[in-house]
């Protein structure tokens, strides 16, 4: 009986610097060992891959790369695999961002996708005729409704300086109104969320959204009127790679294709210690109501 | 010495010794970077000046031939990769900035607050410079200057470009809000900020009516009772659908109750702003939990740099 | 005068991003508007940053408890700028600009900027929003506990949600016996997300959201008719 008690008190005043501990064991250790874990589809993922399947190749897609290095962790893999999909289907990508932060994140996604899977081969994707890369849009949400009504307005070159109108793949394109569909990995402000206000409600522009877990209930209520897909954080993340593995198993099965899947090990057990820490506060927190009650 | 100094002194010289042995030992080194030379060449047109792109194969050397060099992250194994002492030196730095900032999980310390105001001081520095050379430069002086532009930073600005006076208007509204720092000025300062205020009111007002408002009162309004066309052509109940209907409706109205101070919740009302409340918790137990998901794929993140880029103990 | 300006301009500007909407005639007005935006916008950093200039040279010159730390701050904002205005390290992308040395994007990879980006604000911004984690867990062992109803439901949720982010929603088939068609056993969890994401949460947030645009409206209604001036600050 003494030790129960003991043992209750030592727990009622637990430093949480043990917590912190197993927590970083938990994440730590599957990272060591390799483990990793894969994702099958849920229906707001699965909508998005479907409609970059349908749609012809040589579409207009405009991919927003809005996050900056806080949320790269989980918008970074799916940034990637979305560049993927459309590379495979033969889309033309417009790269653009509303983060100033995002820069270096949007032209990291375009080094290791477009130039270095993509930039070889047969067909290889060019700059200018295939894919262009806008960079930064300054003005915030505000930059999203320039947009809108005239990219060259937001601005009119590219991020290597040339101008728009000298590029192929800006012909016909005035605004985001041409554009058979936007895809936004994005976290905070400006983001889904505004590109959802600013653009896909008002113009009826066709929009997929990619968040981090915090800002995804937020999101929920645009699901599936206002958005055609949305992917939420590092499982959604690990459900589209899981997809593009599934459709294009080479070489998209590899796991050095997926840091999603890569981080889906050290996910699973540092949920399983979330549940147990939860589990054991409230174990905790009725033992100590049955002492009070048993004492008075 | 006391017990926990003893016990964080031989922590640090045991970390030390195990970080200076595995940089001895380890093949693929501690933190070391490769990059590939990306070399751009041109040469110089006597007649105009212009500088005209190399052809490939040809010659990279000779009179009027002018060169530029780029690096390009590259793998150890990959072919004409060299080392770079640069970025090696920065993947040290990243990964001890990483750990003065873990070490605030311990205590609050001196390395973390020098940490906190090197953040401070690049990120506020960071954004001048994105803000200065995207709006400054390539609109503003684009606008007014377009000559000087090309001249100095921006080649591909058309040669036809007139300047547009009219964007001086903006810079002097914006230059305004320097008044601020003048106190018999300063009512000045309110100009710009009266603009962008004005601005994003506008704005929102009309967009947040239509996607936050109207839309979602169109997306609540649903059938209660739903028909799915059976494989022999007739109707049948589709119940899934028609309580996943019903319990949206009944949610959004009851948490809208709950919202509605107008009335005392007291009777009907108190009771169903109640399961409006019970409709909250359920949403935020879910916010809960996928914070937590994102939470931990940051922290999954930093530990991959340090065990994968810095340590190289893994490979990603 | 000192404020009645600031009032027309707010509601002239207002009211014109309202009518553009309405009228395909004043979308040159708006879009005129929203580049002005950015240049106003960007000026007014420009001036947060001699702000924070000013704000630690005088902890310096008053010798505050931590000034070495705001000079510390000091020098990492002098020396991004520096760095970045000046596109130190960065090469011309082109062969056809190489006559131009600042014709380069400032954030290259491999030029001075990019540095700083890459090895000193990344790392450090990142890992300050993972600490975010630790304080998660320490959180939901002491602060998460089934106090009432709505605690209750709340708590429950999150599991529920919790069990299913995972692989691990399919672990509950062990304990199942198995169906009489064969097939595996699951505790339908993500069936449960699925269907608390669709209904109840979207619900919830739905209600919060019409709530904020309601809110959002009026107070825009208020500033641009001149009702609300707090945005202009106290008297001068």
């Amino acid at each position: 009986m003494s030790s129960s008690v003991t043992l209750l008190d030592r727990l009622n005043v637990l430093d949480r610097r043990w917590i912190f501990l197993a927590m970083a064991l938990a994440v730590a250790a599957p990272i060591l060992l390799g483990i990793g874990s894969d994702e099958s589809p849920s229906p707001p993922t699965k909508r998005l891959f479907d409609r970059l399947e349908e749609l012809p190749e040589g579409s207009r897609i405009l991919m927003a790369i809005d996050f900056d290095p806080n949320s790269a962790a989980e918008l970074s893999p799916m940034a990637l695999a979305f560049t993927r999909h459309c590379c495979l289907r033969r889309h033309k990508i417009y790269f653009v961002t509303t983060w100033g932060t995002g820069v270096p994140l949007l032209d990291a996604t375009i080094k290791t996708v477009v130039q270095s899977e993509f930039g070889r081969g047969d067909r290889p994707y060019q700059y200018g005729i295939d894919y262009v890369n806008l960079g930064f849009v300054a003005g915030d949400a505000v930059a999203i409704s320039q947009l809108t009504s005239d990219i060259r307005k937001a601005r009119s070159q590219d991020m290597q300086g040339t101008s728009l109108d000298s590029l192929p793949v800006m012909n016909d394109v005035v605004s985001l109104q041409d554009m058979q569909l936007l895809i936004t990995p994005s976290a905070g402000f400006p983001g889904a969320k505004e590109w959802v206000q600013y653009a896909g409600t008002p113009y009826k522009i066709p929009l997929a959204a990619g968040c981090t877990g915090v800002q995804s209930t937020q999101l929920f209520p645009y699901y599936p009127d206002q958005l055609v897909g949305l992917v939420t954080g590092i499982r959604g993340a690990n459900e589209y790679e899981s997809m593009l593995a599934s459709k294009y198993p080479v070489p998209y099965a590899e796991m050095s294709k997926r840091p999603a899947s890569l981080r889906g090990g050290p996910q699973r057990w540092a949920h399983r210690l979330m549940i147990s820490l939860i589990v054991l506060g409230n174990a905790i927190h009725f033992a100590n109501r049955y002492r009070r009650s048993s004492h008075s | 010495m006391n017990r926990e100094t003893t016990i964080w002194t031989l922590l640090f010289i045991v970390g030390g010794l195990s970080l200076a042995y595995h940089v001895q030992s380890s093949e693929r080194g501690v933190g070391q970077q490769f990059v590939t030379p990306v070399e751009i060449a041109g040469r110089v047109d006597s007649a105009t000046g212009v500088i005209i792109p190399l052809a490939v194969g040809e010659s990279r050397e000779g009179e009027g031939v002018i060169k530029g060099v780029r690096y390009d992250k590259a793998r150890r194994e990959t072919p004409q990769a060299v080392y770079s002492l640069s970025r090696t030196i920065g993947v040290w730095v990243a990964a001890i900035l990483t750990l003065c900032v873990f070490s605030y999980l311990y205590r609050d310390n001196p390395f973390y607050k020098l940490v906190e105001s090197i953040i401070v001081g690049v990120s506020a520095g960071y954004w001048i410079v994105q803000y200065g050379w995207t709006v400054l430069v390539s609109k503003v002086l684009v606008k007014l200057s377009p000559d000087l532009a090309r001249y100095a930073f921006l080649p591909e600005t058309p040669v036809d470009a007139k300047p547009e006076y009219l964007y001086l208007i903006p810079v002097i509204l914006g230059c305004l809000i320097f008044c601020r720092l003048i106190p018999k000025a300063a009512w000045l300062g309110r100009w710009p900020l009266a603009f962008i205020v004005g601005t994003t009111a506008g704005l929102k007002l009309i967009l947040f009516l239509n996607a936050d408002f109207v839309r979602q009162i169109r997306s609540t309004i649903l059938p209660l009772v739903v028909l799915s066309t059976n494989t022999s052509g007739g109707s049948d109940f589709d119940w899934k659908q028609s309580i996943q209907n019903l319990v949206i409706v009944v949610s959004v109205l009851s948490s809208l109750t709950y919202f509605y101070f107008s009335v005392e919740h007291k009777g009907w009302v108190g009771r169903i702003s109640r399961v409006g409340i019970w409709v909250l918790m359920i949403s935020f137990g879910a916010s809960f939990a996928l914070t937590v998901m994102g939470r931990i794929t940051l922290l999954t993140m930093r530990l991959q740099f340090l065990f994968d880029d810095w340590l190289g103990l893994v490979r990603m | 005068m000192s404020k009645t300006v600031p009032v027309i301009i707010a509601s002239l500007v207002g009211f014109l991003m309202i009518f553009a909407f309405f009228s395909p005639q004043l979308l040159w007005l708006r879009q005129t508007a929203e580049d002005w935006f950015a240049i106003i916008t960007t000026i007014a950093m420009v001036y947060g940053g001699l702000t924070l200039c000013f704000h630690h040279l005088k902890k310096i010159s008053d010798s505050e408890a931590g000034w070495g730390f705001s000079a510390v701050t000091l020098l990492a904002f002098g020396v991004t700028v520096i760095v970045g205005m000046l596109k130190i390290g960065v090469v011309p992308e082109t062969a056809r600009n190489l006559n131009h040395p600042w014709s380069g994007p400032f954030l290259q990879e491999g030029g001075g900027f990019w540095w700083i980006y890459q090895y000193l604000f990344t790392p450090v911004v990142s890992t300050m929003f993972a600490l975010l984690a630790f304080y998660v867990a320490s959180a939901a062992f002491r602060a998460f506990r089934a106090k009432n109803v709505e605690a209750i439901l709340l708590l429950v949720t999150a599991l529920i949600v919790l069990l299913g982010q995972t692989k691990d929603r399919e672990i509950t088939s062990l304990f199942l016996p198995a169906m009489t068609d064969g097939s595996t056993p699951y505790l339908p969890i993500a069936d449960l997300t699925e269907f608390i994401r669709k209904t109840i949460v979207t619900s919830g947030q739905r209600a919060i959201m019409i709530g904020v645009a309601l809110g959002v409206v009026a107070t825009s209604l208020r500033i641009l008719l001149g009702l609300d001036r707090s945005y202009l600050g106290g008297d001068e």
